[in-house]
């Protein structure tokens, strides 16, 4: 077994008097793609959150490709370029063409060339089957081109994991499938993945792992199919038979 | 007609050019001042340390709650002070740092009452940006530095244009006040030509038309400048809410 590319040890979060995260300890292997599903307000935002240290832990320790990301004097910035994240609602850079977007963290932050930078933006967008939109702002693009374009963004900086956070809640239901192709894809060129969702229908087909949280806590893990088929949790079972109720069984 | 005209013109010239180029000197020379020290008293207000933003605030407060009359006496009177002169002396200091010619006195006033106003509407502007922008930058490995120049402030400095143009026009009325301190600016010379002629019905309004037009003038370039830098989308977007 190799070096998981992300390792989390008792990870403890904290806001105000709630304890979000209470002691989760997991391991992703390179090319894994995980689903962390469970009720709103079990920690799962702030779990990803903690791994690129947009939220900074109370206790515990995170690794990232070897570097310690909870180290006192780590240089977060560049373990940030290593681990894409793709928000809710996007946060395309309002100002900024879909190509100029995809552009300026390779430019800032990696120093590349401006024209080097071009023509990745342009293939990254191709990626997401976006080519046709590089010189439109966020403004002029749907829900789901817009997210299209923030994972080519992210995809830009060669991260070695990329983070979805509920990529596709923000979306109108007829959206949210192209952005999921395009998840999919990125499973299969064995990109290392992790993705709060609550689309059951990727969970099943895409991930190789699914962690159920519940209250601060990994409740439990398995491979898809046993979770959804033999989950030994009886919250597990809930809230699956809930959320496949709500969400159906196969999206597309 | 015509020698009535002739006449009028010669009673104005050159006085009230002169006067005119003063006004906006001064105007565009305390609009500089206040962008230079309001943005990034704007920019501490919003991302400084707390300490620091405390200062700022107590700046922006007494600057924007003491009227500008007072301000300017202050400045051009008040800093003259013999005791304040000496103790400048016992500092090691010149005495007269901080006694100011009228012109000076003028642009000090107007450019630091300025900066209180410009920094409240840049620090409007940057705090309606949604904090997700902030934080998709910093995801991609941005320092906050970074941030702020690449993403925050070229979004944030449209949305503070309209009430910027507002703050323009505003301060070309508001250097009138420079009169009280005898700097030759437009209605300076206004008043003076009015005490040799005794034709405030007439002088009056038609200085007041002289300000109008310079107003209309600036609201009109910013209104391109506006056009200019909009963001394609982003007003659909706006309606949509």
């Amino acid at each position: 077994m190799t070096e998981p590319i992300v390792r989390i040890t008792d990870l403890h979060k904290t806001y105000g008097s709630t304890e979000v995260l209470k002691g989760v300890s997991l391991d992703v292997a390179t090319g894994e793609v995980l689903v962390i599903i469970g009720p709103s307000g079990t920690g799962k935002s702030t779990l990803l959150r903690c791994i690129n240290l947009l939220t900074r832990p109370d206790q515990g320790r995170i690794w990232v490709d070897g570097d310690e990301v909870t180290a006192p004097h780590t240089d977060i910035n560049k373990i940030r370029t290593k681990v894409g994240m793709v928000f809710q609602d996007f946060n395309l850079f309002a100002h900024m063409t879909a190509l100029s977007n995809i552009m300026i963290g390779p430019i800032k932050v990696k120093k590349m060339p401006k024209e080097e930078a071009r023509e990745l933006a342009l293939y990254e967008l191709k990626r997401v089957g976006l080519a046709e939109k590089a010189d439109a702002y966020p403004g002029q693009l749907s829900g789901g081109q817009k997210q299209r374009v923030a994972i080519a963004r992210a995809l830009a900086m060669a991260p070695k994991v990329m983070l979805f956070d509920e990529p596709t809640s923000a979306l109108d239901p007829e959206l949210i499938g192209e952005v999921l192709e395009v998840m999919k894809e990125l499973a299969h060129e064995h990109m290392t993945m992790i993705v709060v969702t609550h689309e059951m229908g990727f969970a099943k087909e895409v991930s190789n792992r699914i962690i159920f949280m519940e209250k601060g806590h990994i409740v439990e893990e398995g491979p898809p199919r046993q979770l959804f088929y033999n989950a030994q949790n009886a919250r597990t079972k809930e809230f699956l038979g809930k959320i496949t109720e709500l969400y159906g069984e196969e999206q597309e | 007609m015509i020698d009535e005209l002739r006449a009028f013109w010669e009673m104005i010239w050159p006085e009230m050019g002169n006067g005119l180029v003063v006004t906006l000197q001064l105007s565009f020379g305390s609009l500089f001042i206040g962008l230079i020290i309001g943005l990034p008293v704007a920019l501490v207000r919003v991302y400084g340390p707390s300490w620091l933003k405390k200062l700022a605030t107590a700046y922006v407060d007494i600057l924007r709650g003491t009227p500008l009359l007072v301000q300017l006496f202050f400045i051009y009177y008040g800093l003259a002070d013999q005791n304040l002169n000496a103790l400048l002396l016992t500092l090691g200091l010149p005495d007269k740092l901080l006694t100011f010619p009228p012109f000076t006195a003028a642009y000090v006033a107007l450019g630091l009452n300025s900066s209180a106003y410009q920094a409240e509407y840049f620090r409007g502007a940057i705090q309606a940006i949604s904090p997700g922008q902030m934080i998709a930058a910093r995801a991609l490995g941005m320092t906050r530095l970074q941030g702020i120049l690449n993403i925050v402030m070229p979004q944030a400095l449209r949305l503070a244009l309209p009430p910027w143009s507002n703050e323009a026009a505003y301060m070309v009325k508001y250097t009138s006040v420079v009169y009280i301190i005898a700097v030759p600016d437009l209605f300076t010379e206004t008043r003076r030509i009015i005490s040799a002629h005794y034709n405030q019905m007439l002088m009056l309004p038609f200085v007041g038309f002289i300000y109008l037009i310079m107003v209309l003038v600036i609201t009109w370039i910013m209104e391109k400048i506006e056009r200019r830098l909009t963001i394609p989308g982003l007003e659909v977007e706006a309606q949509r809410l």
